[in-house]
């Protein structure tokens, strides 16, 4: 049997077996680190994600590459460690092109529920979309690398039967990627495959026809702390002054008009809301101008042509405060899967294979009254300073109102797990 | 695993050098072939293959050139050399021309800062080039001359040495010195002799050398190596090639010595593929060692010792320089830093215990030996001891190697190079510190300013901004790409300087660039990633007024360029309409 040594978490007097990892050593002892590559029996560990940063000793360290020694001052909840291993989750958001909506793995996703854990409302980093492939050429497997957090899980730990990998890590650098090695994927039978699709953290190995996901409100991180609370910045804030009657604006830019429907969802609370709040422009009321100052916009959607960007303008310059509702404002959302490829390609897509029986040939269409096309689609906040940020596609209806509450009344604010989500 | 298949692996790069070099590119049926040869997934060859970039998968040409990207390059004529490249070959930039014969590339520094702009053509190294240099040049090659003759002989530049008998590296050197001493002293009494000098690592580290050799020698292990970092990369840096050019013979000497000390029966040089010129002089200097004696059969040590030492050609990677990414490397792998969960003193390379160092610590401590440790630890100061190489280059007259004494104030050696209005030095390169000019009193030394190698002096034309952008793609392309904060870091940092120098950034910007370089300060998986965005931190500390006017300010609004963000769509209606 192994030494057990004491040291200490945050101050708090722990116990492990000398030389255990100290996630697991933390865990053992109530405390968890979050985590993202670390696999328990990957030894040496792989150190990629440098999610679980601790200080040992004052010194900075992913977690998951310390061993338990007597004696040892680890920090972990503070307010420097707390922000790094957050800013590392958004660091992987704005890299990867994370469309939970459209995504297989979406609830069961390890990289979403530390999102969600953390309570990630939008990536402090700018997206790089980049263009990423699919790669179906595989037998039994599908490679979304946009979904790729380069972890290296399945590098390390996917091997057939006579011992060969079955993925590399390819070039360096800002290029590099996963890639499979297709003669020995083809090695692995169904259960193989299915094991290397749950060892990823994220959705991005996938097993053809076996991709099942349960249904909303079931899946793992549907299900996992469903009744806490959520850490959300700027909690229970001072009522605006103003009016006696709050005046709030909408609109939906690069969106689906889809969290505006969540906005009605609150149902016969409407009518409670209607008499303490006016709602100036907004598709809602179809006031086409601002008629007066407004307390509070909400904006859903980014921005994906001139207009857009010239009603954000108009909302930023009207409003004190602006909330960006839902992925596509905060980020881009779905109208962003064209931001890897370029403008002229997708209007040549639209216009012009698809309608090259059309006498004329290719006609793009343009037009004084027409809005014209950015060049990739933008979260609002690239283009106007955002106050508030609401995750989900669309958003649940009470986050939104909460939060409204919030900034109109100063009312009490605390959004639970079931309220956050980024699908 | 046993121990055979793990010797065959480490011949990877060799195997892929051996196809890169008969045609120029590794084809799919060379990666296939060398997997089945060492029964490895293709896939692994591929993963290796890809990580260097010197390596290709395509064909690159019957002359490939490689023009050095670095800053100093960059302020010295990159632009027209790279245009006057595109125009004489007919090629565009990263390929090759439609005759297949001039493949034309970017590459991280080739250790030739005192003589930018630089090149590499299948690695024979040209200098100071110029735009009408580069037309006689592809003219010649067309016309069937010789690389080799055309090649330019690299220069030592060898600028100061400490006035009296106070050199250490460059004073009259007679071979065979330093290893008679190993005929009366046990490899205990070596390391103590090392520490007596408090010798510290000169790659940049500054790890106390003794404690290095002891820890490794106090490990048990079936076998024990000493590894040679010859793979400086830090741009600005050519301390080494200077004393692998002009004193081979010392580093076979201080290899020798390092060996004996931890007990090792093999010594490896891992040499950067873009010194594969200096081959030739190691080579030779292996060789009169093996006439002498001390090589390759039992040497006349005090104690029972037999030593070889072989070449390893690295193949394009920065990160290599890391001691840990090269063993990986060393080993036929990607060259990936390891989370430090144990020392390569541990477990290092084919998990043995294994001491690398440094060419100059290498060299010094041949030195110590020879000389004793009392003349070593009279030079210098108390906190480094002795002489230290300084690679000088940028804007001054006399570009090249300085060997100072520890000690030298900044203002005593802008003065020895001719720094020309100088604005600032960026000390031991992209990784370093940016030390303002008027900081004169500052101390090279481990009390104050410590200096791996790589001095480069900007003057006052020169636009802080354009250097800081150089670092941080350098690191953007040469990072390991391993762990989030050092790979996706340094793109989205390079995005933010982007901004700044299209001037809408706003001054909030300024803070997250800060607070985004410190997160990768604490976060990075290596020493090299933590240290990729040192030099910007500090040049904004240094610099703040410089960076506060390439703001701008606008009220809640972002910086947005409107028209630019058009552009595209109103390109693709003109081309239809």
């Amino acid at each position: 049997m192994k030494k057990i040594v004491n040291f200490t978490i945050d101050g708090k007097p722990c116990q492990a077996p000398e030389g255990e990892n100290l996630v697991k050593a933390a865990a053992a002892n109530g405390i968890k680190i979050p985590s993202l590559c670390y696999y328990e029996h990957i030894d040496p560990p792989l150190g990629t994600c440098r999610v679980c940063m601790v200080k040992v000793d004052k010194k900075a360290f992913a977690a998951c590459t310390i061993k338990a020694k007597e004696g040892m001052q680890v920090e972990f909840n503070v307010p420097e460690l707390n922000d790094a291993r957050k800013a590392m989750v958004e660091m992987m958001f704005a890299e990867g092109n994370h469309f939970c909506p459209a995504c297989e793995k979406s609830g069961d996703c390890d990289l979403q529920g530390l999102g969600y854990r953390l309570g990630v409302t939008i990536s402090r980093f700018p997206h790089l979309f980049l263009n990423r492939f699919i790669d179906y050429r595989p037998k039994r497997i599908v490679v979304e690398h946009n979904r790729c957090i380069l972890c290296r899980r399945c590098v390390e730990e996917v091997n057939t039967k006579d011992g060969f990998p079955v993925f590399s890590f390819l070039n360096r650098g800002a290029s590099t990627e996963v890639r499979v090695d297709y003669d020995q994927e083809a090695k692995l039978d169904e259960e193989e495959a299915i094991k290397a699709m749950h060892l990823c953290p994220t959705g991005a190995i996938l097993v053809r026809g076996k991709t099942q996901p349960r249904p909303r409100g079931e899946r793992k991180y549907d299900l996992q702390d469903a009744g806490q609370t959520v850490s959300t910045p700027k909690a229970g804030m001072a009522p605006l002054k103003g009016q006696p009657k709050k005046v709030i604006a909408t609109t939906s830019l690069a969106g689906c008009f889809g969290c505006h429907m969540s906005l009605l969802d609150i149902d016969e609370e409407l009518m409670d809301v209607i008499e303490v709040v006016d709602i100036s422009k907004s598709p809602l009321t179809d006031i086409k101008k601002f008629n007066r100052r407004c307390d509070v916009g909400l904006i859903e959607g980014g921005c994906c042509n001139d207009e857009n960007v010239e009603v954000l303008k108009a909302f930023r310059a009207n409003c004190d405060i602006l909330v960006a509702v839902g992925e596509c404002a905060i980020w881009g959302g779905l109208p962003a899967m064209r931001n890897f490829v370029p403008l002229e390609e997708c209007l040549n897509e639209a216009y012009g294979h698809a309608t090259s029986d059309l006498e004329q040939g290719k006609v793009i269409p343009h037009h004084e009254d027409l809005p014209e096309l950015l060049d990739r689609v933008y979260g609002c906040n690239e283009i106007v300073e955002i106050d508030y940020y609401i995750p989900g596609c669309p958003p649940d209806a009470s986050h939104i109102w909460k939060v409204l509450k919030n900034i109109l009344f100063g009312a009490d604010y605390s959004i639970i797990k079931s309220e956050f989500k980024y699908d | 695993m046993t121990t055979t298949h793990h010797s065959e692996k480490t011949l990877l790069l060799n195997l892929l050098w051996a196809c890169q070099d008969a045609k120029g590119f590794i084809s799919n049926q060379d990666i296939f072939d060398i997997a089945a040869k060492l029964d490895v997934s293709a896939i692994e060859v591929e993963g290796v293959c890809t990580f260097y970039h010197f390596f290709h998968r395509k064909p690159a040409g019957k002359y490939i050139i490689y023009l050095n990207n670095s800053i100093l390059s960059e302020l010295k004529g990159y632009a027209a050399i790279r245009k006057a490249l595109e125009q004489a070959t007919g090629g565009h930039w990263g390929g090759v021309d439609a005759t297949g014969q001039f493949g034309l590339f970017d590459t991280s520094c080739i250790g030739l800062s005192d003589q930018e702009p630089a090149m590499l053509i299948n690695f024979y190294p040209f200098v100071k080039v110029t735009p009408e240099r580069v037309f006689q040049l592809i003219s010649a090659l067309r016309a069937g001359a010789s690389l080799a003759e055309l090649a330019d002989t690299v220069e030592d530049h060898l600028r100061y040495v400490p006035p009296g008998d106070r050199a250490i590296f460059f004073r009259d050197f007679a071979p065979g010195r330093a290893l008679q001493r190993l005929t009366t002293l046990s490899p205990q009494q070596v390391i103590d002799e090392i520490r007596e000098a408090h010798l510290l690592g000169m790659g940049g580290a500054f790890f106390p050398t003794a404690d290095k050799w002891q820890i490794c020698r106090n490990n048990p292990g079936e076998q024990h190596y000493l590894v040679c970092n010859a793979d400086e990369g830090e741009p600005g840096t050519f301390k080494d090639r200077v004393l692998m050019n002009r004193l081979p013979e010392l580093l076979i000497e201080g290899m020798i010595v390092g060996g004996y000390a931890i007990g090792a029966a093999e010594g490896i040089i891992y040499l950067r593929a873009e010194y594969r010129y200096l081959l030739p002089r190691l080579e030779a200097a292996i060789a009169t060692y093996k006439q002498l004696g001390w090589l390759g059969q039992p040497t006349p040590a005090k104690e029972s010792f037999t030593f070889d030492i072989r070449i390893q050609m690295g193949a394009g990677a920065y990160v290599c320089g890391e001691e840990t990414a090269l063993l990986d490397s060393l080993m036929g792998k990607r060259g990936e830093p390891w989370p430090k969960v144990f020392f390569p003193v541990e477990r290092g390379y084919l998990g043995q215990p294994t001491s690398v160092n440094n060419v100059e610590t290498l060299c010094a401590a041949a030195r110590i030996i020879e000389l004793g440790a009392n003349k070593f630890r009279s030079l210098g100061t108390p906190g480094s001891p002795g002489t230290k190489l300084l690679s000088v280059a940028g804007d001054c007259r006399f570009p090249g190697i300085y060997e100072i004494e520890w000690g030298m104030t900044v203002g005593e050696l802008l003065g020895f190079c001719g720094a020309e209005d100088p604005y600032f030095i960026q000390v031991s390169g992209p990784s370093g510190i940016c030390v303002p000019a008027a900081e004169q009193s500052r101390c090279i030394c481990h009390e104050d300013l410590l200096c791996g190698g790589s001095v480069m002096v900007f003057n006052t034309q020169r636009d802080l901004l354009q250097v800081m952008i150089n670092f941080t793609e350098f690191f953007k392309k040469e990072s390991c790409g391993v762990c989030t904060p050092c790979r996706a870091g340094n793109f989205i940092l390079g995005r933010k300087l982007d901004l700044l120098k299209r001037g809408l950034a706003r001054p909030a910007d300024l803070e997250e660039i800060r607070q985004w370089g410190q997160l990768l300060g604490v976060a990075s998986r290596c020493g090299l990633g933590k240290a990729s965005a040192h030099a910007l931190i500090n040049a904004m500390q240094k610099f703040p007024a410089y960076f506060q006017q390439r703001v701008r300010a606008k009220g809640r609004e972002k910086g947005f360029d409107l028209d630019r963000a058009l552009g595209d769509y109103r390109e693709a209606v003109e081309q239809t309409s």
